[in-house]
């Protein structure tokens, strides 16, 4: 019961995916089941939620140091549920102002910080210590200069090499063939590790749905 | 412009503040912000999931089934198997419940091999069948000797990518050890090319913080002055 | 001298990033932007689209990338109806419904487009690769209501439309998981759906193998590739208007790296 039935489900609900694959007649196999996995996926997302619940409650009820600040963080969370349950969501209401003047705002700036961390992290770190590395460096130099305007106003300055497109060199040799090669190499293993993987798991050889046991 | 508006900009950039704080030091002021943002984001998501998916595709389909089924006497099966669905759902909300957390592997069973099921066939078709084929099918354009020459490149960089990614056999001698050092080389101006574009990406996100201030905070800023008076 | 260089404090560093993107925000330089083939890809392939048919765009982004994508999605939308081609929007990331709001908001003013009968926003949907496929079977037991939770039936712009085969084109704006790649290996792959896209810098890379592969039609990448479609329509949007900052600190951090380079090297020799 505890093993047995989810490695089954496991195994009937891949099985029906391939099969729907490669006969089109029987698109009704896997048509079900993902319709279920949609409604399923939500409640994946709410056991995220409720275990930030139950995490900050804890540390409130404890009284651990700072617990003021998951107090602030539940009535964030509660406040904005609350607001978008009973509500609604369109742009008149109290919760698309909570979207529009709270959460974009924190959201953007929180992700922004790293524009400053890149740049301390480039400077310490990025150095042309073997041959390698500096093929990197040069890489990332033409690259960040090549896809911006001053870049361009740049290298139309240089006698010889202005004669030929940066955007050019950008585009199609530097992006368009080594990246492109370099990236496919990438994709194509992590294709087959992708696969065997899957296999793994069809064959109940990896049960990772288990927890571990 | 409204008072709502008005305050909602600078509700919204004392945030943004608030949170560039961190750039000096940590402190209370961005914790506050921090935690702020984790508890809306969270609200966010499943008042969303509650409003776009539990509402029209789980309630709305069982509302149709019990409709037909009651009012109709018609039983129908596929707008009830939504219910099971929901309890699938469920099942999973029960790994927080340590004594029956065992239920939610169902679920998770169910959603591990729907995705593997569809990875094997599509990862298969879509990835690796339609990147080789791009690969080595455009090689020979006798005509088009540019293209052939960009090409033959293309083919040399996947290939030595994959024998430096080949770790069944040592990387020495002149055939794979070499092939293996140009794949490095390739692989390497791909990372700086990577390297580059996300630079790119992390300046832009300073740049939309800083346009907000000058394209939405600043205009406000110019309304307050005036309604009291200072131009 | 050399040792105080090399261990600078960081904060120093923060307050030449952050000047670096001020200063050009505040006194613009206006710097014209050359278009890629990739970007000009998109736009051709909308310009040959009939006038009435219909695309689908997937906003999959949030607030966090709303910069980088958003101009994407709001220049792709604009020419969209520019050209009276219907839209109908929908989303694979929960803050994606509302970020599809603002680009529809705005677009839909400027070109005098009525929701429901030219475009029409679905809202999110999770799931991933396996509800892009489940779209390209059922479109209306995926998406039975709009964003607002009104049956999609009493909008005439969702009049017999099934599945992928009612598009002629699918435009994703992604930042990430799930978004562009998955489109292109579901939609297109299993659907043969034409697949065009915008998405960060940071995947953009990423992305190259596809382009060259011919499984989409173009590529927009970051806020660079958003600022070359706003060129291609002949306006100056958020896009073009951050590429001047954009350009001085880039040349911020390799004049940094440089300098770090230098010191390293010096201190190496002695």
């Amino acid at each position: 019961m505890k093993r047995e039935i989810p490695l089954f489900v496991c195994v009937v609900s891949a099985l029906a995916m391939i099969i729907a694959y490669y006969s089109p007649k029987l698109d009704w196999m896997d048509d079900m089941l993902q319709k279920w996995f949609l409604i399923i996926a939500v409640f994946a997302f709410i056991l995220g939620a409720i275990s930030i619940i139950l995490v900050n409650g804890n540390r409130i009820s404890k009284q651990v140091p700072g617990w003021g600040y998951n107090v602030v963080l539940l009535i964030g969370l509660f406040v904005t549920l609350g607001l978008g349950i009973f509500g609604g969501i369109d742009p008149k209401t109290p919760f698309f102002y909570i979207f529009t003047y709270i959460f974009t705002p924190l959201s953007a700036t929180m992700f922004s910080l790293l524009a400053f961390f890149i740049a301390s992290a480039a400077f310490r770190a990025f150095k042309a210590k073997t041959w390698e590395a500096t093929l990197l460096l040069i890489a990332a130099f033409i690259v960040m200069l090549g896809r911006v305007p001053l870049g361009e106003l740049m290298w139309s300055w240089l006698p010889v090499l202005k004669h030929y497109s940066l955007n050019n060199l950008v585009e199609n040799w530097i992006m368009g063939c080594f990246n492109t090669a370099g990236q496919r190499a990438i994709l194509l293993g992590a294709s087959v590790g992708l696969i065997s993987i899957s296999l793994k798991i069809l064959l109940g050889i990896e049960r990772p749905y288990m927890g571990g046991e | 412009m409204g008072i709502g508006y008005i305050i909602g900009i600078w509700l919204a950039g004392f945030l943004t503040i608030a949170i560039f704080t961190f750039l000096y030091k940590d402190n209370p002021v961005y914790k506050f912000a921090e935690h702020l943002y984790v508890g809306v984001s969270a609200g966010y998501i499943m008042a969303i999931d509650y409003n776009n998916i539990l509402k029209p595709n789980l309630f709305g389909n069982i509302a149709i089934a019990y409709d037909s089924t009651v009012n109709k006497g018609v039983f129908d099966l596929a707008a009830w198997s939504y219910l099971f669905a929901g309890v699938l759902g469920v099942m999973l909300i029960l790994r927080v419940i340590p004594k029956v957390s065992w239920v939610s592997r169902w679920p998770l069973a169910f959603m591990v091999g729907l995705g593997a099921g569809l990875n094997i066939p599509v990862t298969m078709d879509a990835t690796i069948l339609a990147q080789l084929n791009s690969t080595l099918c455009s090689v020979w354009l006798p005509n088009d000797p540019g293209t052939m020459v960009f090409n033959i490149l293309l083919l040399i960089g996947v290939c030595t990518g994959l024998i430096y990614f080949y770790f069944s056999i040592e990387h020495k001698g002149i055939f794979i050890g070499g092939a293996s050092r140009v794949g490095i080389a390739v692989l390497m101006i791909s990372f700086g090319a990577a390297f580059g574009y996300t630079v790119m990406a992390r300046i832009s996100l300073l740049v939309g913080r800083f346009l907000f201030f000058r394209d939405e905070w600043w205009p406000t800023l110019d309304i307050i002055m005036k309604s009291i008076g200072i131009s | 001298m050399l040792e105080k260089l090399a261990n600078l404090d960081r904060r120093i560093i923060f307050l030449f990033v952050g000047l670096a993107v001020l200063i050009p925000i505040i006194f613009p330089l206006g710097l014209p932007n050359a278009v890629s083939q990739p970007v000009q890809n998109i736009y051709d392939f909308v310009e040959t689209i009939p006038e009435g048919s219909l695309v689908f765009i997937s906003f999959d982004y949030g607030p966090s990338t709303k910069i980088e994508c958003e101009p994407m999605a709001l220049a792709v939308t604009k020419q969209l109806f520019r050209r009276n081609i219907k839209v109908v929007g929908w989303a694979l990331w929960p803050e994606g419904a509302s970020m599809a709001r603002n680009v529809f908001d705005v677009t839909g003013k400027e070109y005098n487009k009525k929701y429901g009968v030219d475009y029409i926003n679905l809202g999110y949907k999770a799931g991933g690769s396996i509800t892009i496929k489940e779209i390209g079977e059922d479109i209306r037991s995926t998406f039975p209501q709009d964003v607002d939770n009104i049956s999609i039936d009493k909008y005439s712009v969702m009049d017999g439309v099934k599945n992928y085969k009612n598009f002629k084109l699918g435009v994703s704006v992604s930042a990430g998981v799930p978004g562009l790649r998955e489109y292109i290996v579901v939609a297109n792959s299993i659907f043969g759906v034409p697949i065009a896209g915008g998405c960060t810098a940071v995947s953009a890379p990423e992305m190259y193998p596809y382009l060259n592969s011919k499984q989409m039609v173009g590529l927009m990448g970051g806020l660079k590739g958003a600022a070359e479609y706003e060129t291609l329509m002949n306006y100056v949007g958020d896009a073009s208007k951050g590429m001047d900052a954009q350009s001085i600190a880039h040349l911020l951090i390799v004049l940094f790296v440089i300098m770090s380079n230098i010191i390293f090297f010096m201190q190496k020799k002695k």
